[in-house]
């Protein structure tokens, strides 16, 4: 267990391209830091450098206080979990989680020991002796997960590691994970591209775009506050409504240029937090145009008068209304986020 | 099949049965004269039906010795070990030159790629004069060495390989650095298990190829106890204008072509795979 | 030239990997050519001590040479017939083959051994059949008013080398038409059948254009063997003869260059020769390419 240290890592590929940006990060010993953004935002790539799999143009990773620049990946005491699990096809389960540790010169005994415990664990031990096509994607995942344990190693690293299963294996898997980080308290890296599974498995979450870090904190306060624009329509689903200021003021009929901070010219609004009905606020007014209920909650898509997009809103419940009738509703202006286009930064 | 026509099937039968007639008709011949004694042969009509001397035919073959030629058994010794020693050495050089295309990045990777793909335009039949001189002054004719590895170069086998490689997920070979496994260990414990079954389909098309060769060792050897089995059925055979002993000549020749085939009947599914695998 | 993702960081082992194979390639295959192409532009005195260099003399010599351009015409003749015959065998059992579920199996077996008979034991089958004395298509032929003497009709001589390269060449064809035939998707052939198109019109309309990559990949590679593997199957029935009737072009390079000791025209002729393989690899990469699209 260690923690891990990026300063101004730099990647650039045949000399031109370059895919991250001087990044600087540090990772706390057994902290859970998941990386998010879109594909190509250079989060897989961090990530591969971490682990010793991509080289380090310019800058420094430590692992444990100690820098693994030109350290060979199995040097470095890292385990990782790959997107497609990358089991050895040809050997059975326990085969593939006693692989790493024969390598590194594991007593007998040892392996043995540790391997029942990550079976018993993971819940794989009836499969030790078959082989990794005989399994289903849940049990893959878990001898990926199997194979990472048993080496009790400094960090783990993940690599999108649920995006091949379905929707129900993932939110259970999730939840393992989860429950296994923090009973083994080991420093893990997590990547994904999936905002749901990075806000619940994260102690603090690293959005990154175009090979840029947006903001690093915990997943509440990136819901509650994100630094940019891009944070802002990234966390959340639905999205943020964003706004341009100057159409919210001709539509609401409000100035709202002395309310809001300096060089604010979009304001985004969360869509469970505008309230149906009239109240305090910038008051406004639309057809329903479209109900989506999910179950819990209803989502509301309402075209306004004067705005060029449909507003999102998130209502409790089923919704009584009806797609064509009109609804009033109300922003209120302390649930109000306001940033600036040019720089995509937050304004207060 | 879209429809059910009785003609259609009756015709398909019908085509099928004369193409196996066709194709088998030499051989059966052979067979046949493989099994009557000397005045059967000779009586000028050739019989359609078997006789009763295949035993005999067979025996004389395996222990009487044809006038300027080693013993069968020393011809069949010499194919059964080029073909052995050009299998394994094709495969051997071909997955490690595979290995090294696509796993490391060095300087002149692509010249040493073009290198093995330019064997590919230069057979050995079009350049038979100074390849022969080359290995003349290697002072390699006369020897195993000299009959096999200028043969044993491969670019079909080294693509077969790379495609092959390619195929495989790049995550495997993360896991396994992660895991602690340098290259060869690598290669070792993960890319040679999971090449098992391109390397015997290889090991199938090229025993083939290998005991099929005629031209090259015809130049190599000059002495007898080299002489492969390819070469002595043809002597046999071009001695036999003036003493026909058909019988003997084709039981020698049954018994030259019978490993090849017998490989290609029992294991054709490998030599299915082997032959559409490295024409890709 | 794609590599993995990865690649493994060392710096020397890599050589040490290729190495057995470009030893090899070099000394026994790029040694050699160059040495060919070297000497077809030298000639070398009776004793073998000096060699002047003659430009391109060698190669006026020999197409100026009546005997060498006729060798060009039996040789294109010799590559039409057995490519022709071979692949129009192979894709008629191929195509039998495919309208079979049960017995497919079985009669794939019986035709593909040929396939492991070499071209030398190929030659020595059908010389026997074919052979005056005692062979028995003579015999039958003799029935039909033919008589049959290839040690001295030169066009008979050549119709038992087409046969015999063609026969064993037979099950390489029906082998890869087979696979072509398997790959077409049914669903084609069913909507075919269902616009109404008979067993024939849906074989020449559909299956036929899309079996167009497997033909003409047979087509170089039958046209490789027969210029260059059937070396033993003439070696083996009529050593080039009877009077040059069957002396095509490989088996040229070999009689002027091993018998004939005439290494300038012989290295002249290997040149050529490597000229023509070289044309021919590009042809099937260029077919490579294109099935990359489809």
């Amino acid at each position: 267990m260690a923690p891990i240290k990026i300063s101004q890592v730099k990647k650039t590929y045949q000399g031109n391209v370059t895919a991250i940006h001087g990044l600087d990060l540090d990772i706390e010993d057994g902290e859970m830091v998941v990386l998010v953004g879109p594909s190509g935002c250079g989060k897989s790539t961090l990530l591969r450098m971490i682990a010793g799999l991509e080289t380090i143009t310019d800058g420094t990773i430590s692992i444990g206080g100690e820098v693994v620049n030109r350290k060979e990946p199995a040097e470095r005491d890292v385990a990782m979990v790959f997107q497609n699990y990358a089991l050895y096809p040809h050997m059975s389960v326990r085969q593939n989680l006693e692989y790493g540790l024969k390598n590194r010169g594991t007593p007998r005994e040892e392996i043995d020991r540790r391997v029942n415990e990550a079976a018993r664990v993971l819940e794989i031990a009836p499969f030790l002796e078959r082989k990794p096509r005989q399994l289903s994607g849940g049990q893959r995942q878990r001898v990926a997960m199997g194979r990472a344990i048993v080496r009790q190693p400094k960090a783990f690293l993940f690599d999108e590691p649920l995006s091949n299963l379905d929707a129900k294996l993932r939110g259970q898997m999730r939840i393992e994970i989860r429950r296994l980080q923090r009973s083994l308290k080991t420093t893990s890296v997590y990547v994904t591209h999936d905002q749901l599974e990075a806000m619940t498995l994260a102690d603090r979450l690293v959005v990154m775009n175009a090979g840029r870090i947006e903001q690093v904190g915990k997943p509440i306060e990136l819901y509650d506050r994100p630094a940019s624009l891009f944070v802002a329509g990234f966390i959340g689903s639905p999205p943020m409504n964003l706004f341009k200021l100057e159409a919210l003021s001709r539509v609401t009929g409000q100035d709202l240029s002395t309310t809001l901070p300096e060089n604010t010219d979009i304001v985004g609004i969360r869509p469970d937090r505008i309230e149906a009905g009239r109240g305090a606020g910038l008051h406004m007014f639309g057809v329903v145009e479209l109900i989506e209920p999910v179950g819990g909650e209803s989502h509301l898509y309402v075209r306004a008068e004067g705005l060029d997009q449909a507003v999102i809103i998130v209502v409790e419940g089923p919704s009584t209304l009806s797609e064509g009738e009109v609804l009033d509703f109300v922003l209120p202006l302390s649930a109000l986020h306001p940033f600036n286009t040019a720089t995509g930064r937050r304004t207060d | 099949m879209v429809e059910n026509r009785p003609f259609l099937a009756f015709l398909t039968h019908l085509v099928l049965i004369a193409g196996v007639a066709v194709i088998v008709f030499p051989v059966y011949i052979a067979v046949v004269a493989a099994t009557h004694d000397a005045t059967a042969m000779s009586s000028g009509m050739m019989p359609l039906w078997p006789g009763a001397h295949l035993w005999d035919n067979l025996m004389l073959t395996l222990t009487h010795q044809t006038p300027g030629l080693p013993p069968f058994w020393v011809m069949a010794w010499n194919s059964l070990w080029m073909a052995v020693i050009i299998t394994a050495g094709k495969i051997a050089i071909s997955i490690l030159s595979a290995f090294a295309i696509v796993y490391f990045k060095f300087p002149f990777r692509n010249l040493a790629f073009w290198l093995i793909f330019i064997t590919l335009m230069l057979p050995v039949e079009v350049r038979i004069i100074p390849t022969y001189s080359v290995v003349a002054n290697l002072g390699m004719l006369n020897s195993y060495l000299g009959l096999t590895v200028p043969l044993i170069a491969s670019a079909t086998a080294t693509f077969l390989f790379r495609q092959f490689f390619m195929t495989i997920p790049d995550e495997l070979m993360e896991a396994a650095r992660v895991d602690g496994a340098g290259p060869m260990k690598f290669f070792r414990d993960i890319l040679l298990p999971l090449s098992r079954t391109n390397i015997a389909a290889l090991c199938v098309i090229l025993f083939i190829f290998g005991w099929m060769q005629y031209l090259w060792p015809m130049l190599v050897t000059t002495d007898r106890n080299y002489y492969t089995l390819m070469m002595g059925v043809k002597r046999m055979a071009a001695v036999a204008d003036a003493d026909p002993q058909w019988n003997l000549i084709m039981a020698s020749v049954v018994l030259a072509m019978l490993p090849p085939i017998l490989i290609v009947i029992f294991m054709q599914r490998l030599f299915v795979k082997g032959l559409v695998e490295t024409e890709k | 030239m794609e590599t993995k993702r990865t690649t493994f960081p060392s710096k020397t082992l890599p050589y040490a990997l290729v190495m057995p194979q470009l030893l090899i390639t070099l000394v026994f295959f790029i040694w050699p050519t160059w040495q060919a192409v070297q000497s077809s532009f030298l000639r070398e005195d009776p004793f073998g001590l000096a060699s002047t260099f003659v430009g391109l003399l060698h190669y006026q010599r020999l197409f100026q040479d009546p005997l060498y351009l006729d060798a060009i015409g039996r040789t294109a003749l010799f590559a039409v017939a057995v490519t022709v015959l071979s692949m129009g065998m192979g894709l008629l059992l191929a195509v039998a083959v495919s309208r079979l579920v049960r017995s497919a199996n079985a009669y794939s077996t019986l035709l593909l051994w040929p396939y492991a008979v070499a071209p030398v034991v190929a030659g020595i089958l059908w010389w026997f059949m074919f052979n005056s004395s005692s062979g028995i298509l003579p015999y039958m032929l003799s029935f039909f008013g033919v008589d049959w003497n290839h040690k001295l009709n030169g066009t008979q001589a050549m119709i038992l080398v087409i046969v015999a390269a063609s026969w064993k060449q037979v099950s390489y064809n029906f082998l890869f038409f087979l696979a072509g035939l398997q790959s077409v998707p049914q669903s084609l052939t069913e909507a075919a059948a269902i616009d109404g198109a008979g067993p024939v019109k849906r074989f020449f309309t559909i299956v036929l254009p899309l079996l167009s990559p497997t033909t003409f990949f047979l087509f170089i590679v039958n046209v490789n063997y027969t210029m260059f593997d059937t070396f033993g199957t003439i070696d083996a029935t009529t050593q080039g003869g009877p009077n040059q009737a069957t002396n095509i072009l490989v088996y040229k390079v070999y009689a002027d260059g091993f018998i004939g000791l005439n290494l300038g025209s012989s290295s002249a002729q290997s040149v050529v020769l490597m000229l023509f393989v070289i044309g021919l690899t590009f042809l099937q990469f260029r077919y490579v390419e294109r099935r990359v699209q489809y």
